[in-house]
């Protein structure tokens, strides 16, 4: 039982007030991540250097030159850490490098790359200058460089490791560079880095809260060699600690000839105009957009263990140049499972949507959010607390992407001018296999598939969506090689990238479409496989005016049987699909099975098969309106399936006949003679009515083309 | 004057109603939630998403669980458009989505000079500008 003190409390004098101050700061157990530093999104009030300098005006061209000589450095920096990265992820393309004024607020960042690290990194480089840089233990010098990864600390989830460098003159810190890279392991409880089976904080693996590792120009090798021990992957750890520290000294290079050519006080004016600029124009921004009150809840179904139902909720208030987002209504934290986010990790991915699909013209800057009040429950699982264990933190974060970007379409559709296009939702699960284990070669690795960058498109309302186009997170990155992957491991995907039909979000325009994988392993003493996402039993995206979401996917397993050795026996079985292999059961030792996408480390026997599919892009508009000749060729294509095309579409043709029917289509516009479509769409409407009350549904009803 | 609000939406100015896009129908109060004004359909999600994989023999087939998620489509009542949908837990309320401040839309646009459906645009790009001059031709968009 606990004894409460209900004493009325002693009011201190302001003398005993500084005795007990003092006692805390001396005798300080642990630091932890600091709430003023963390809750706070905004850029930060000028320096006195900035107010000096901007008070005394800059030259605009000048700025602009250095702009464009900054963005060339860290474009340079970030193709070192794409061509050199030992991580998967680095190479193909899931990292950033970035230029940060000297209070930490992102001024610039690679233009490929991960552009939510934008929102997130001046939480860890606040808090070097708040608790580091007088510490006599610490401190901040010429050549120092701090590591960093513990997402409670400001990080889009704890697989990315950042590299900060402070630019100094004059004992002063007058900005910071730094280089962020998906490094996938980190010693967690799963291989790979983001465990979907984390149930405490302890089982996330490496938890680095911003740390000197680089002294005067020189690795420490002591600590050093404690990462390497805390991680699967010792070489990986050491590697890419070098191409980060490598990329970004040769930023810091390039931007001391900058420097040394204009002086301190432009540098640090331009990087601060960079980052007020954007401020004013967001807000500007803002003021074009209707006021009003928009609102877009998501569902999740699973903690990545059991299935379960809980709320992401989203409200955003419009009023002249001021934006409210209020998530509160949010689930409650899950203390045992692995989907919470800390806030600033949900931030980031909001930033994400407004930096790549509202805004994309504008510079990466801190300031792209800063003016907009987020109000939020700490607690919840899209502001988990400090305990809460948080490997699956995308769960929550990438939903912060969902609703801005499904919102950002309700809010700007009346404007006259747009700066991206309207969009339905792209698709927010990251579904491709993490792996680890022994390899081929007889090291011990953990790490991921690239296919969770093969996320489709959401559907324009003037065209379709593109199918496994780029994850939401990172637009140029690249699905990879897997020829070049199955060389260091050893598993094959021996279907890899083939769409499964009828998987697109149906609409005017159809979503784009996902592909399938099938991985299995073999020749190794011991290998995994998981999987660390949801919607296997409520669709993880929806469509847009009258547009569908994506379908639920599965992770369907062949366990009991080597599909190898079937192969090698009669190679005719190696024409597989999930569709296939599941309702025609080609192997007849095998026990087949489904599970939801939420699979912990599991021992995968040779020849085993893990079968999953990318999901699928959002639809855009009512798909009675879709143009029958369209239909048509989804169905020439093998994209859908003909029972799709008449229950869906209410579009009927003879299958013998379909080429050409598509060729005749493409004669017109409209495949049909003048008025032929608006005829058929009354007669597609009169279905939608009769399925309303509920009657049968003739086939007379039908459209049929030709 | 009419602004548009959604692909299938306006909002009337001049006598503060949601309309229909495609028909002009009627749908209700623009102070209020379009919602209410549209005919809803319950629907199970397997008959839009249909299972690929067996049904009869497993648990998950590439259908959301209909216990888990339901779609309410949402009709105009006058042409029966699918306006928009839903993807809701079984027996959730309809989500009000937009609340528009109808005063301030109106002296935004009295500001601008401009005629809202006259200059409704999707956005930049040429292959927007392309695509949508093409349907706007064939009149398969507004």
């Amino acid at each position: 039982m606990t004894a409460i003190d209900e004493s009325p409390a002693t009011k201190l004098t302001v003398q005993e007030q500084e005795w007990v101050d003092r006692f805390m700061d001396d005798t300080t157990l642990f630091l932890g991540p600091d709430p003023e530093i963390m809750r706070d999104h905004s850029i930060a009030p000028r320096s006195d250097l900035e107010e000096i300098v901007l008070a005394e005006g800059v030259d605009r061209m000048q700025v602009e030159r250095i702009r464009k000589r900054i963005a060339g450095a860290l474009d340079e920096g970030y193709e070192m850490c794409e061509a050199q990265g030992a991580a998967p992820g680095a190479k193909w393309g899931d990292l950033t490098t970035a230029i940060y004024t000297a209070a930490g607020d992102v001024a610039y960042l690679s233009c490929h790359g991960v552009i939510a690290f934008s929102a997130i990194l001046h939480h860890p480089i606040r808090y070097i200058n708040k608790y580091w840089k007088n510490e006599p233990t610490v401190g901040v010098n010429p050549g120092d460089g701090f590591i960093h990864n513990d997402a409670r600390f400001g990080n889009v989830h704890n697989t990315d490791q950042s590299m900060i460098m402070p630019i100094m003159r004059d004992g002063e810190i007058i900005a910071w560079v730094a280089a962020t890279i998906h490094e996938g392991e980190n010693g967690a409880c799963e291989p790979g880095g983001m465990p979907s089976g984390s149930e405490t904080p302890f089982d996330d693996g490496l938890r680095m809260s911003p740390f000197k590792i680089v002294e005067a120009g020189h690795l420490r090798r002591d600590l050093l060699t404690f990462l390497q021990h805390s991680v699967r992957d010792p070489k990986l750890q050491l590697a890419d600690l070098k191409v980060k520290i490598t990329a970004v000294r040769k930023i810091m290079e390039r931007i001391d000839k900058v420097i040394d050519e204009v002086g301190v006080d432009t540098f640090v004016g331009a990087l601060r105009t960079t980052v007020e600029d954007v401020d004013v124009e967001v807000r500007r921004r803002i003021g074009e957009l209707p006021d009003g009150t928009y609102r877009f809840d998501q569902f999740m179904d699973s903690t990545l263990k059991e299935n379960i139902l809980i709320k992401i909720a989203c409200k955003v208030t419009v009023k002249g140049d001021s934006m409210v987002v209020d998530l509160r209504g949010t689930g409650p934290e899950i203390l045992n499972r692995a989907i919470n986010s800390p806030l600033c990790s949900v931030k980031s991915m909001m930033m994400q949507a407004i930096l790549a699909f509202w805004w994309p013209d504008l510079p990466r800057c801190t300031s792209a959010m800063s003016c907009i009040e987020i109000i939020s429950d700490e607690g919840t699982w899209a502001d988990a607390s400090y305990d809460a264990p948080m490997g699956q933190s995308l769960q929550a974060s990438f939903r912060g992407f969902s609703a801005f970007q499904a919102l950002y379409s309700r809010m700007s559709f009346s404007t006259p001018h747009k700066y991206s296009n309207v969009v339905a939702n792209w698709y927010n699960q990251i579904n491709t296999f993490l792996w680890g284990g022994i390899t081929q070669h007889g090291d011990m690795v953990g790490n991921l598939c690239a296919d969770l960058n093969g996320m489709p498109g959401g559907a324009k309302p003037f065209r379709d969506g593109e199918d496994a186009v780029s994850p939401l997170f990172c637009a140029m990155a690249d699905t990879a090689e897997q020829e070049v992957m199955e060389e260091e491991v050893p598993f094959m995907q021996l279907v890899s990238k083939r769409l499964v039909r009828d998987n697109m979000g149906f609409g005017k325009f159809n979503g784009g479409m996902g592909y399938e994988m099938i991985v299995a392993a073999e020749g190794t003493a011991q290998w995994g496989f998981m999987t660390v996402t949801s919607g296997s039993k409520f669709s993880s995206i929806y469509g847009m005016y009258g547009g569908y979401g994506c379908g639920a996917y599965p992770l369907a397993m062949v366990k009991g049987t080597n599909v190898y050795e079937h192969i090698r026996q009669d190679n005719k079985k190696f024409d597989l699909s999930i569709e296939k292999v599941m309702n025609e059961r080609p192997f007849e030792d095998g026990r087949y099975m489904t599970y939801h996408m939420g699979l912990q480390f599991d021992i995968a026997k040779d020849g085993e098969l893990y079968m999953i599919s990318q999901g699928a892009g959002g639809g855009y508009g009512d798909p009675l309106e879709r143009l029958p000749e369209s239909v048509v060729k989804d169905a020439e294509l093998g994209r859908i399936t003909q029972h799709v095309a008449e229950s869906i579409f209410a579009v009927r043709y003879d299958p013998e006949e379909l080429p050409a029917r598509c060729r005749g289509h493409a004669a017109g516009p409209s495949g049909g003679p003048p008025g032929a479509l608006a005829a058929g769409q009354a007669v597609r409407r009169v279905l939608r009515r009769v399925r309303h009350h509920g009657a049968a549904e003739g086939p007379s009803l039908l459209r049929v083309v030709g | 004057m009419r602004v548009p609000m959604t692909e299938y939406l306006v909002i009337d100015l001049d006598t503060e109603r949601w309309t229909c896009r495609v028909c002009s129908q009627d749908i209700g109060d623009a102070h209020d939630s379009y919602k209410k004004g549209t005919l809803v359909y319950d629907r199970d999600p397997r008959e839009i998403h249909q299972p690929i994989i067996d049904p009869n023999r497993y648990e998950y087939t590439f259908s959301p669980d209909p216990t888990y998620c339901r779609i309410l489509e949402y009709y105009c009542p006058g042409c029966g458009t699918q306006i928009e949908t839903d993807y809701l837990p079984p027996g959730h309320p309809p989500t009000i989505d937009m609340l528009i401040d109808v005063a301030a839309l109106r002296a935004q646009w009295e500001k601008s000079g401009l005629d809202a459906e006259e200059v409704f645009n999707y956005g930049p790009g040429d292959d927007a500008q392309k695509y949508t001059a093409h349907h706007k031709a064939t009149g398969h968009i507004r």
